[in-house]
């Protein structure tokens, strides 16, 4: 058995099924640098992400399926579930052999993995759309935490980026420790990390950063949650299927005091 | 603005506008342009969910809670005696932009009680919607309530600053309207109704043309009805809001289970459960309506004229025409895929999709999201050619009803108004 090993990026991993092609490995894993643990006996092959590579396995996937599918592809990687690369793998593989197009073969069950797991993926890029609630600061930044179970920050830049594009924002991975900022003079977004001080680790902004009117908003959305609940229909087991409990922290409308 | 005053206002005038089931913000497309704010786009989002599991999409408030009218089913009329408030424009204005710009709305729904009179009223929602587009450049989603009797002037301005317009039908029938709402005329209703449809479609007419026309209420107009207030079957209520659709090309038409508000003995009493498995099944049969390519005969008639409350409608229309079962999934064709219960759109494409590559049995039937348990009464597949079955109407439907997910999803409304 031969075992890959990359760097836990996306360039890095379609590097790794360059080499997988070039080398002609068979019976291989691609493995990301941090699940690496090195068992006995086998090959153990270091792949250093490249760009060109990368590019040659992308622009050949996209002569053989889809947009839908190499987005679901794309996807598939940012869910970090385990046993991804072995079914992207096995996915490509099928694709750059078979004639015919197999992106629709349900019943394969690596087609059927990308596809439900793209769409896990896609319904949480969704929610961060909904659940994202900025916090205005003092020096006007709208600044917004969140810890997604999945690496959806780069598929939800275009909907931030259209949406507010007049004003200054920050959405912050606290999980994966980076986030986007959009800068609305320039129009252009970048990855950035922040090293947060001790007092701003919480998931709302002490009062002493943020503009004045940000503690009012809150309370008035708050207000308003409650306001709209109509109390002879509760129904908290449907409440939350639709906000799940792991959402709440940032949320404003849960926020206590 | 004056932070306590406006959440007490925000507090009356959010509570009085609950009621209004409408919350949808798709169906717009309008782009962000020139680094404005917002945009409103295809689906539209929920950003969170009430406690009682609905979509807050939008600030859903009224402009005011006063009114000249008197209509029995609803907390804002006249003879209530409630706290009042009213918004000026500003702070709607404000508002819906400090809720925007945090992300946690959509849009604004302004609605608002008479008063004064209609075209008054009309002037002060339009304002707003006005103030939004023009001075703060807002392009997220705008859906304003016409106020039935407002000039048309007006309505064709607010048509071009919103998205969405509506015009609330009230009741299913005239009677019932004059019973309950005696100063609103059903012609109040209609008349607007057609106005915008036959301007909707005559400026989507003219964008096709020349290419360009102003945007005119560019997520059509909807409506809503409440359900149980009033003596109406759902033949009734389905027939009228087939005809909305089929006449005015309605986008929605929302149900709204009657919530008792007052002893008044021409409504159901305080205390009257609210009518909500009902509700369900109405959006059920609307659905199917719909996106099922089902016509209304199939789904409710006169020999039929109540949705059966124990199973959705889509299972009734099934156990009525066990003749036309089971359905072999790898050769019917998509309709009648479709109308297998246990089988949605998603899993349905799936099977029609799937199949071109194999034959497709049990395993690949639930791993695309078929509910086995409802389905296998329906269906032929690869695995099993002929399985005895109980075409029995009867029997079938207890032995479905008998499976866990109808008795749970059953029970805590029993246990609830038990
Ligand atoms: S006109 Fe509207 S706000 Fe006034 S009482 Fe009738 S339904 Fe209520």
């Amino acid at each position: 058995m031969t075992r890959l090993n990359y760097d836990g990026s996306f360039e890095g991993f379609l590097t790794g099924v360059f080499e997988l092609y070039d080398q002609k490995l068979q019976s291989t894993e691609l493995v990301r640098g941090t699940l690496f643990q090195p068992l006995l006996e086998e090959k153990i092959i270091h792949v250093h992400a490249d760009a060109h590579k990368a590019e040659r396995v992308w622009s050949g996937l996209k002569r053989k399926i889809s947009t839908e599918s190499l987005n679901n592809v794309f996807k598939t990687f940012l869910s970090e579930q385990p046993d991804m690369e072995r079914h992207l793998l096995e996915f490509i593989r099928n694709a750059f052999q078979s004639p015919v197009p197999v992106e629709k073969d349900f019943g394969n069950r690596s087609t059927l993995y990308i596809s439900q797991t793209a769409r896990k993926v896609h319904r949480e890029k969704h929610r961060m759309e909904a659940f994202v609630r900025f916090q205005r600061t003092s020096d006007d930044i709208y600044y917004a935490p969140i810890e997604p179970d999945f690496n959806v920050l780069p598929l939800i830049i275009k909907h931030f980026k259209n949406r507010y594009a007049d004003q200054h924002w920050i959405i912050y991975d606290r999980r994966r420790g980076y986030g986007i900022r959009y800068n609305h003079n320039s129009g252009e977004v970048e990855e950035i990390q922040i090293s947060f001080e001790e007092n701003l680790s919480d998931a709302f902004l002490p009062e002493s950063v943020v503009a004045e009117e940000e503690p009012h908003y809150q309370q008035l959305w708050q207000q308003y949650f409650s306001s709209v609940n109509i109390s002879p229909r509760k129904n908290t087991k449907l409440h939350i299927r639709h906000v799940p409990l792991r959402y709440w922290r940032y949320l404003t409308e849960k926020r206590t005091k | 603005m004056v932070w306590e005053r406006v959440q007490e206002k925000l507090s009356i005038l959010s509570d009085a506008a609950k009621y209004d089931v409408s919350c949808a913000s798709s169906g717009s497309n309008r782009k962000n342009t020139n680094k404005g704010l917002g945009n409103s786009s295809g689906s539209g989002i929920c950003h969170t969910y009430t406690e009682d599991g609905r979509c807050v999409s939008l600030l859903k408030i009224l402009l005011t809670n006063y009114c000249i009218y008197d209509c029995l089913y609803c907390v804002s009329r006249k003879s209530n005696d409630i706290r009042r408030a009213g918004f000026t424009v500003q702070e709607v204005v404000d508002l819906t932009i400090g809720f925007y710009r945090r992300n946690y709305i959509e849009g604004l729904f302004l609605s608002s009680g008479i008063f004064k009179n209609p075209d008054y009223t009309m002037e002060r929602l339009v304002r707003v919607a006005k103030k939004l587009r023009t001075e703060h450049r807002f392009n997220g989603y705008i859906h304003l309530k016409t106020i039935p009797g407002c000039s048309e002037e007006l309505m064709k301005e607010a048509a071009l600053y919103a998205d969405r317009l509506s015009v609330n039908i009230e009741l299913p029938s005239e009677q019932s309207l004059k019973a309950l709402a005696p100063e609103k005329k059903r012609t109040d209703i209609i008349k607007p109704m057609k106005y915008l449809s036959e301007n909707i479609q005559g400026f989507k007419h003219e964008r096709k043309l020349i290419g360009k026309a102003p945007s005119f209420a560019p997520a059509g107009q909807s409506t809503q009805m409440v359900i149980g207030a009033s003596p109406e079957n759902d033949l009734q209520i389905m027939s009228i809001a087939n005809a909305l659709y089929k006449t005015y090309q309605l986008k929605r038409v929302y149900y709204s289970g009657f919530v008792p508000i007052s002893n008044d003995n021409r409504l159901p009493k305080l205390g009257t459960a609210v009518p909500i498995i009902r509700e369900n099944r109405l959006y059920q049969a609307d659905w199917l309506l719909r996106f099922y390519k089902f016509s209304l005969k199939e789904i409710i008639n006169e020999k039929f004229p109540q949705l059966d409350l124990d199973i959705d409608p889509k299972l009734s229309w099934a156990l009525r025409n066990l003749d036309q079962f089971p359905v072999d999934i790898n050769t019917a064709d998509y309709e009648m895929i479709l109308r297998i219960p246990g089988v949605g759109v998603s899993s349905a494409l799936k099977i029609v999709q799937g199949r071109t590559f194999r034959k497709l049995g049990w395993d690949e039937l639930k791993r695309f999201g078929v509910a086995y348990s409802r389905a296998k009464h329906f269906i032929v597949c690869k695995d099993q050619n002929a399985m005895p079955r109980d075409l029995h109407e009867e029997k079938l439907r207890q032995t479905i009803l008998g499976q866990s997910k109808y008795a749970k999803s059953l029970s805590p409304q029993f246990s609830l108004f038990a």
